[in-house]
């Protein structure tokens, strides 16, 4: 298998863009009386209405459709998925808003590709600044919708009438209809389109409040199945080999001794080579009683790594700067403070807890598969591909997952266990094991950072130059303001496997970025924050920045060799986060514990407040391991270090102090907040490392063996 | 395969598994108890904690043959009549999960914690807890749903000495 690199999915791709095919969809027969509101994103599209569900003529381009029962209970449609972000929640909230109803009236049907309108997947901090827009205008435009059949039933104007508690009212309360009621024995499609003025944060009811998750109650009773809970009737189990190392060509094969096994098939198509049993236990038996031999190429290790991705450049790729202003070389040349290092970060796992698993099922030529993905048509379109089908042939369902971080955008265990399942003949469940997950997904990239910059007698910058080899260009550019600029992203060819992870390259650029403002600020003789503060423009930024720093009481108890203090702060995908850390050193200089850390954030308008908090805390958490101790070992196309023994995670142990400071800007539109939360805490703790210690720790994770190096001597 | 009796959530339940066979295995994929989950298969996560006589164990690691007599609680044995155990009720206040995928083994483990220390401190529950992985990240929220279960337990059971 070749290394691949996935691309980072932060820009739709247009041969995906095709709408959903409604016409086949008999699905619209199941749900009954009421009126289905199907949102078109152009106004050009015809008004149309009173079409019956069995109509078949939908328009092709819908952007999301809701539908509300005779008995006022709404369900919405959504392509996204719900991987523990809690939009599930937070998306609803949405819609109750705008169509004035109970949250708990409101079901949320999400990434079932039969029946939820196309959409990219869920990545990339979407969800919330595209996603709830359009739930929102659809719902605005239903609620309309509402209001003027009560005015045709009444016949009075719609402008007395107002919607309130998923009722239509006239008069002040002198009569009115559940939306239920008006819909009754009614049958309609409506097609509308987002022209509705949607309700202002300030005067949000439902959305900007804490609601609880939605179904916390079966994640805690065991109720609620995930993709690996899947059981389909007369399912079979499978395993997949897997080469010894990555490039691997297969030299020998003996199945012979698995085969006799009872009940065991293996499957071999090519290199692809599978076994399925009637239970778990047996398959993987089988699976251990393949003889296989490999041939491994040598291939690189982490041993110069960094030279390795400086020096194989992805060829075709395209080699400009991202931005260039003035010259930095020039300003270079005369400038009393400069400052130039490497900085770099090691491939990591995404490690989600739940490992990658699908069951796949075929029937009558249709193959429906429940999978852990962040991309259900993403997933659908590599089956299509892969086995030659249409669209309706293939339906892809994601129940509620343990988790992504960006690690399940790929279709791996669907295509496998299709594959499996067709040969087969019965649904197949396969779920990796832990040591498959940790070798066979896909890694955040590793890469080398390489900054020079310089300031002027006042500690004002006046250069900034940054490159980044391989891991990617989120975040690239600098938030201060600097007058000689030259940012540059350099793709390379990876010997591992890569792809998205929470936050993409915006966690290694903004600790390259922000542990060299804190020695240009040690440099110059500023307090980093004032250093910060006077070269920076950004006011949402500087907001941030000085909201954590008061919180934290910066600068009121200097660091010392046994505490010291980190500020850091950074921006992307329209979140602001600034970073207070406080490390505990002990052991005589060797043991690190973060001890406390401040968080500002800002990204608009708060749609609910606990979830934010939970998003941002375990951004933090999930930040440590990065930042402290997660790497991926690796030599000769094999992963060393592939169980949770070696490949060491935050635990409760780990945990610090976690203070949270939002920062609601109602007047401001709602970007997503899954992400970025994540990146200020790395630099923030190695700030505070260099405030105690004298050490710059330039690389993540910062102390891979568990503990300090000693000081220079 | 060998035949089995096991005693889970106050049900004896027949099954016919290999002797080496897990636990884990056989809950999820004999008897359909999904509620354990497997997260590693190594003893490292916690994810696949059920109760054997009371004693939080990793399911992944313990053979089917090794719990025969023993008293098996998983996540679905918790609580009675649709009531949730003052754990459960904790979990869902604070709001104590992401994805979820990690909650059934925390909730188990601290129903143990809270059955040997019914008011554990901060570090106590830290300690009692660190083998259970949260890859969200949410351990500052489970450890207040720890407290808050604790408060909600002597709240519903009066102490031994008012009951006598």
């Amino acid at each position: 298998m070749t290394p691949q690199h996935i691309p980072a999915l932060e820009v739709l791709p247009a041969s995906e863009s095709s709408g959903p095919q409604l016409d086949r969809r008999d699905f619209l027969k199941l749900l009954g009386g009421g009126v289905l509101v199907c949102l078109v994103p152009s106004a050009a599209m015809p008004q149309e209405s009173g079409r019956t569900f069995g109509g078949h003529e939908l328009p092709k381009e819908i952007s999301a459709w809701l539908h509300i029962a005779a008995d006022s209970r709404v369900t919405v449609f959504t392509g996204k998925v719900e991987v523990g972000q809690n939009i599930r929640t937070s998306l609803a909230q949405s819609v109750a808003e705008e169509l004035r109803v109970a949250f708990d009236s409101i079901t949320m049907v999400m990434g079932d590709t039969d029946l939820v309108p196309w959409d990219a997947g869920t990545f990339g901090s979407r969800t919330t600044p595209t996603m709830t827009p359009i739930l929102r205008a659809m719902a605005a435009a239903a609620r309309e919708l509402l209001v003027e059949m009560a005015a045709r039933r009444w016949n009075v104007a719609a402008a007395t009438l107002t919607a309130a508690d998923g009722k239509i009212v006239h008069a002040q309360g002198a009569r009115s209809l559940t939306y239920g009621e008006l819909t009754r024995g009614e049958k309609l499609v409506k097609i509308v389109t987002a022209q509705e003025a949607l309700t202002p944060a300030r005067e949000w009811k439902i959305a900007g409040t804490p609601v609880p998750k939605v179904g916390a109650r079966d994640f805690v009773t065991g109720r609620h199945k995930f993709p690996s809970d899947i059981v389909r009737p007369g399912m079979l189990y499978g395993a997949i080999l897997r080469p010894e190392g990555f490039n691997a060509l297969l030299e020998s094969l003996d199945s012979a001794a698995a085969e006799k096994l009872p009940g065991v098939q293996v499957i071999r198509e090519g290199n692809f080579v599978g076994v399925v049993a009637p239970d778990d236990y047996t398959a993987h038996h089988a699976l251990a009683a393949i003889d296989a031999r490999w041939k491994v190429p040598p291939q690189p290790s982490n041993q110069g790594l960094f030279d390795y991705l400086k020096s194989h450049p992805e060829s075709g790729e395209n080699d400009a700067p991202l931005h260039v202003a003035g010259s930095v070389a020039q300003a270079m040349d005369t400038a009393p403070i400069k400052m130039e290092e490497q900085y770099t970060v090691q491939y990591i796992a995404h490690a989600p807890l739940e490992p990658r698993a699908a069951v796949a099922e075929w029937q009558n030529g249709k193959l429906t598969v429940w999978t852990g993905t962040q991309r259900p048509f993403g997933v659908r379109d590599q089956l299509m591909e892969e086995f030659h089908l249409a669209s309706h042939q293939v339906r892809v369902i994601q129940p509620d997952m343990g988790s992504g971080y960006g690690g399940k955008h790929t279709g791996d265990p669907a295509l496998e266990a299709a594959h499996l399942a067709k040969v087969a003949g019965k649904p197949v469940k396969l779920v990796w094991t832990r040591q498959e997950e940790f070798t066979w997904a896909y890694f955040r990239p590793a890469g080398l950072m390489e900054i020079r910059a310089a300031a002027d007698h006042n500690g004002k910058l006046i250069a900034w130059e940054h490159h980044n080899y391989n891991s990617g260009p989120s975040a690239l550019t600098t938030p201060y303001t600097v007058p000689n600029q030259l940012v540059q992203y350099h793709p390379s060819q990876s010997p591992l496997r890569q792809g998205s992870y929470r936050a993409l390259a915006a966690t290694a650029n903004n600790f390259a970025r922000e542990a060299h403002m804190d020695r240009l600020a040690h440099a110059a003789g500023i307090d980093p924050l004032e250093f910060r503060l006077k070269n920076l423009d950004e006011t949402r930024l500087r907001a941030v920045l000085q909201a954590a720093a008061d919180k934290f009481g910066w600068g009121h108890v200097p660091s010392t060799p046994e505490r010291g203090f980190g500020i850091a702060c950074g921006t992307d995908k329209g979140g602001y986060v600034a970073t207070c850390a406080a490390v505990e050193i002990g052991d005589g200089g060797k043991q690190v514990r973060i001890r406390r850390v401040v968080q500002a954030w800002e990204s608009g308008a708060i749609v609910n407040p606990d979830g934010l908090r939970n998003q941002l805390a375990g951004s933090m958490i999930q930040a440590i391991g990065g930042a402290l101790f997660e790497q991926i070992r690796f030599a000769n196309g094999r992963i060393l270090n592939p169980h949770f023994a070696e490949y060491r995670v935050p635990r409760f142990s780990d945990m610090p102090e976690i203070e949270i400071v939002l920062v609601n800007r109602k007047d401001l539109p709602s970007a997503g907040a899954g992400e970025i939360g994540i990146i200020g805490l790395a630099p923030a703790v190695a700030n505070a490392l260099f405030a105690a210690t004298g050490m710059r720790l330039s690389h993540m994770p910062m102390t891979p063996h568990g503990y300090l190096p000693s000081p220079p001597s | 395969m060998a035949h089995y009796l096991l005693h889970i959530n106050g049900a004896s339940l027949h099954v016919a598994a290999p002797s080496d066979e897990t636990l884990l295995s056989v809950l999820r994929n004999r008897l359909d108890l999904t509620g354990a989950k497997y997260g590693c298969g190594e003893g490292q996560c916690g994810a696949c904690t059920v109760l054997i006589d009371g004693v939080p164990t990793r399911s992944c690691l313990i053979p089917v043959s090794a719990v025969g007599g023993a008293k098996i609680v998983t996540i679905e044995g918790l609580g009675q009549d649709g009531q949730l155990t003052p754990v459960q009720q904790a979990f869902v206040e604070e709001g104590a999960l992401q994805c979820g995928y990690c909650t059934s083994g925390m909730v188990l483990r601290a129903t143990a914690l809270l059955r040997e220390t019914p008011q554990p401190g901060h570090e106590q529950i830290v300690h009692a807890m660190d083998g259970n992985l949260c890859r969200c990240g949410t351990y500052p929220r489970i450890v207040a749903a720890v407290q808050l279960a604790a408060r909600l337990q002597a709240r519903a059971v009066p102490p031994e000495g008012a009951r006598r």
